[in-house]
């Protein structure tokens, strides 16, 4: 393969709906965001009241989606790429979390 | 179908496809779609044995929040290297995407030297992969995903080996975003397990 006819096809392909993906100052502050949310989920197990409350593995659990989201969404530039990607990756993924709670409810400690 | 006149274009005829997309970005994104699933297999199976051990080490006796936070910590940071690399390879800037891509490298690699430092200490508590329940499901849930991280080095240092030969050009950017899908999947995986098995112990 040549680089030439390399380039052609990411041009090909960058032309193909994707938007432009996010400047190093974006990156950075997703960087600072994650880091933030990282540090109070840490907090947040340390902090006995929250710890002992029904809050607490929801709380944690939001925050968990929160940086997964942020992840995909802006490093692997799903936000940015085209649809079909986003259902490749969410479709599955929405299998997954399904697969997770069934076999919770069949099997762990939830109850309906 | 259009077909390949010739070796050279072959790159560039596979782009040209009904969906308008890359063939190996869309078949990656497939990929890591099934390892969503394959993930959710082990995490459920660590939540259904969760607090059903009949004997100890107990997570809450062996798993070290500090610890793991410095290395959960670092995976987030080596996330970022990997997006400030692909940039770098954009805009043709092989140095900084070459600065970049070692920063991924040595950050995967603090990341297994934090994991075998803690499968070690696990081991010498006496938490084995048949000692009980939890130290099965935790050691295949944590050991598939260092697989995974030891793979993702690998790919990545392939790809600084072909840089420093002077192989990698703007051109190759595509090469980079696909590795960098993967690392960032291994990622996003890791802020599962790290919510899921170290904070809701």
């Amino acid at each position: 393969m040549t680089s030439e006819t390399h380039a052609h096809g990411h041009e090909l392909a960058a032309h193909a709906g994707e938007k432009p993906h996010p400047q190093a100052r974006q990156y950075m502050m997703i960087a600072a965001t994650l880091t933030i949310i990282t540090v109070v989920e840490v907090a947040i197990f340390y902090i006995q009241p929250i710890k002992q409350s029904v809050a607490f593995a929801p709380t944690l659990l939001i925050l968990s989606a929160l940086k997964f989201a942020l992840v995909v969404m802006f490093y692997m530039h799903l936000k940015f790429d085209p649809r079909l990607f986003s259902a490749l990756f969410v479709a599955p993924l929405m299998i997954a979390a399904g697969i997770i709670v069934a076999l919770l409810f069949l099997f762990g400690h939830l109850v309906l | 179908m259009r077909r390949a006149l010739a070796p050279a274009h072959a790159f560039a005829m596979e782009t040209e496809t009904s969906t308008g997309l890359n063939n190996r970005k869309t078949v990656f994104w497939a990929f890591l779609g099934s390892e969503c699933m394959f993930f959710a297999s082990l995490i459920s199976t660590y939540l259904v044995y969760k607090g059903r051990s009949v004997s100890g080490p107990y997570p809450t006796e062996i798993l070290d929040i500090p610890v793991t936070s410095i290395s959960t910590f670092d995976l987030l940071t080596s996330s970022l290297s990997m997006v400030l690399c692909l940039a770098a390879i954009e805009r043709g800037d092989i140095k900084k995407f070459q600065f970049w891509l070692s920063c991924v490298i040595v950050g995967g690699l603090i990341f297994l030297g934090f994991q075998v430092y803690e499968f070690s200490h696990f081991v010498h508590k006496g938490l084995t992969l048949s000692k009980n329940l939890f130290g099965s499901s935790f050691f295949v849930l944590t050991g598939f995903h260092g697989t995974h991280v030891a793979v993702g080095v690998l790919w990545l240092i392939s790809l600084l080996v072909l840089s420093l030969r002077g192989n990698m050009t703007k051109a190759d950017a595509l090469d980079v975003e696909i590795a960098g899908l993967y690392w960032h999947f291994v990622d996003i995986v890791w802020i599962i397990i790290f919510t899921v098995v170290y904070l809701l112990e």
